[in-house]
């Protein structure tokens, strides 16, 4: 993957002769560092949250949907180097799946949640089967290709789907039998951050253990990696149905809490969206996402107090990005401090 | 209507759309060929024709020529190289410094498609505005009528194709791309091409190419600023269904796509049609990456 050029090893690898115990000792006290810094992430956050005015309440949980999302896309594309151009079609699946469930069968929220979440991983397996038997360029325009088969048999079912325009799921105030009430925001932000602290762990667990290590092995060498005996279809295709998973989450979640289902979060541009955000965080940085989509949600936010040509903003960021700072945010930081702990 | 005139009609209107189309695609396809990369802006580029002929050919009527031919000529000498001067920009500026790598490079391509979009949507607005054909002309048999100015289309289109077979077969220009084309390396080390100006001269080029074919289309169909989106996935549709790189294919793919997309719309919704573009695109990717008619690639 050239976008992003890859950070410099991780620490000594396992095995490693010299420095022996008293690397493996510094790079145990460095996990340390690292993970109490990403649990501490979610906590500052739950802990700010009172301290904000209201409106920027609201978007604090926007904010962790989608950067739910965001850490998805991240798996595939910071850590194993594919460049897909079709992640809207996960994110939607997961909010039509979701969507669809409550409003016209009725299913309990859990439920219609789960069902989202497995709605995008089947597609997301389905369409990664056929996709990774190609690569580079190709790889990006049968993933965006999908993605718009996808969007346009939303506009084309419109009897179930409501087109473009899309349906409003109703408040939900009951779930799994015990009260939860939807209509209340802290009740929304804390759903929204326990959606992104469960998928944070996760990223981080994975990224740390043989599984990153085998991801980050991939993006810089197929080959290498097929000569280890390892099979890289594999952890591409595991890659890819994870974040297809966290995307479709994201979407369920977001039908849930906001009440809207709509043709628009399936467009291309969402795909790009999720590029842009782990762009602009760092890619290969498990709190890159986060942050990229923080920043450009209120970036974003005020331009389109100014203009109705946001979107002009999100061109020139992209362009900025590849030419001026490949690595985003984080990944600058920790290649140029070497923050080593910083995954 | 009989069955005869319709048929008619639904192959000249397909036509018309396979020249316009194989104008644009070609464009594209030059692009990828010489350069190996993939121009997510080229629908931007063919918008960018269509506004500025809007631009050229009321600024014409604003000086006191009421000529429509006028301002028509005006805007398909002066709107192309207008486009091509913004991709020139665009080359100098972003993709040169990217080295062209292929991933970088369709990333800052999104970039450019928004900004030139967004920028366009503020000079311009988004009102879809139209040019007025050059001449207006009905071709009136007692059987059948259409407009003369869609038969004058096909054929300028055809004979801009010729030419650019003819300049990429018999010149030196020609030969120069092509050599490019084949090994970048080889061209730069024996035949001491400057390759970094055949690459701005083709990418320029492109973007023009696109222009020419929004020109043509704009009495047609009026200037709008999303009016590139569709003739940039179908362009993709027909590079990668007649080969990526592959001039021949991109023309019969143009004439297949733009003819049956007219008796496709007759059996399916527009929308399905689309549906199964898309994801015959795909599927040709995926298990026949070289094109339904290229061959395999080098």
């Amino acid at each position: 993957m050239r976008t992003v050029p890859s950070p410099p090893e991780k620490g000594p690898l396992p095995g490693g002769r010299s420095g022996g115990d008293d690397s493996a000792s510094r790079r145990r006290g460095g996990e340390l560092v690292g993970f109490s810094l990403h649990a501490a992430v979610p906590l500052a956050i739950a802990l700010l949250y009172p301290l904000l005015p209201d409106y920027h309440q609201g978007n604090a949980a926007r904010i962790l949907v989608l950067a739910t999302y965001a850490t998805g896309y991240n798996l595939l594309f910071g850590y194993t180097g594919l460049l897909s151009l079709g992640h809207a079609l996960y994110l939607g699946a997961g909010l039509y799946g979701a969507g669809l469930a409550v409003t016209s069968f009725g299913l309990d929220p859990v439920l219609a949640w789960l069902l989202g979440v497995l709605l995008a991983g089947t597609l997301a397996a389905l369409v990664g089967a056929l996709a990774l038997r190609t690569t580079g360029v190709a790889f990006m325009i049968v993933t965006m290709m999908f993605a718009q088969a996808g969007y346009l048999s939303i506009l084309h079912w419109n009897r179930y789907t409501g087109g473009d325009e899309g349906f409003v799921v109703p408040t939900v105030r009951r779930a799994a039998g015990v009260a939860l009430d939807l209509g209340s925001g802290d009740v929304r932000f804390a759903l929204a951050l326990a959606l992104y602290s469960c998928c944070l762990g996760i990223a981080w667990a994975l990224v740390r253990g043989d599984t990153g290590r085998v991801w980050l092995a991939l993006r810089d060498s197929e080959e290498r990696l097929e000569l280890l005996g390892h099979d890289p279809f594999r952890h591409k295709l595991l890659a890819f149905v994870l974040s297809g998973l966290m995307a479709g989450a994201a979407g369920a979640a977001y039908a849930l809490l906001f009440g809207y289902v709509g043709a628009s979060f399936a467009t291309i541009q969402y795909s790009i969206l999720a590029l842009l955000w782990v762009l602009v965080g760092g890619a290969a940085t498990v709190l890159g996402p986060l942050l990229g989509t923080a920043l450009m949600f209120y970036l974003v936010d005020i331009v389109s107090g100014y203009t109705t040509a946001w979107l002009f903003v999100v061109g020139a960021v992209l362009v900025a990005l590849v030419l001026l700072a490949p690595r985003g945010l984080l990944g600058t930081l920790q290649h140029r401090y070497r923050w080593r702990w910083l995954p | 209507m009989e069955f005869g005139p319709y048929l008619l009609l639904a192959t000249l209107e397909g036509l018309l759309m396979a020249a316009v189309l194989a104008l644009t695609a070609l464009g594209l396809s030059l692009v990828f060929g010489v350069l190996r990369i993939v121009n997510v802006a080229h629908g931007e580029f063919y918008m960018l024709g269509a506004v500025s002929a809007w631009w050229i050919a009321s600024l014409v009527a604003e000086i006191g020529i009421s000529s429509p031919a006028v301002a028509f000529v005006a805007a398909l000498l002066l709107a192309p190289p207008l486009a091509g001067a913004v991709a020139f920009a665009a080359e100098r500026l972003i993709l040169r410094r990217l080295d062209y790598r292929p991933e970088p490079t369709i990333v800052a391509t999104i970039g450019l498609l928004y900004m030139i979009q967004q920028g366009v949507l503020t000079l311009y607005g988004p009102d879809a505005r139209p040019v007025r054909a050059p001449f207006d002309l009905r071709l009136d048999l007692y059987w059948f009528g259409w407009s003369g100015y869609k038969l004058a289309v096909i054929v300028f289109a055809a004979v801009l194709l010729l030419v650019a077979r003819w300049v990429l077969v018999n010149t030196r220009a020609g030969l120069v791309m092509r050599a490019t084309e084949i090994d970048t390396e080889m061209a730069r080390a024996v035949g001491g091409i400057d390759t970094r100006r055949v690459y701005a001269a083709v990418f320029t080029l492109g973007a023009m190419l696109a222009a020419v074919a929004a020109v043509l289309i704009v009495p047609i169909q009026q200037a709008h600023y999303l009016m590139g989106l569709d003739p940039l996935l179908l362009s993709f549709v027909v590079v990668i269904v007649g080969g990526l790189g592959s001039l021949r294919g991109t023309l019969v793919a143009a004439l297949l796509i733009g003819l049956s997309d007219g008796i496709v719309s007759v059996f399916f919704a527009p929308t399905l049609a689309k549906i199964l573009a898309t994801l015959l695109v795909a599927l040709v990717l995926i298990f026949r990456p070289q094109g339904l008619f290229g061959e395999r690639s080098r």
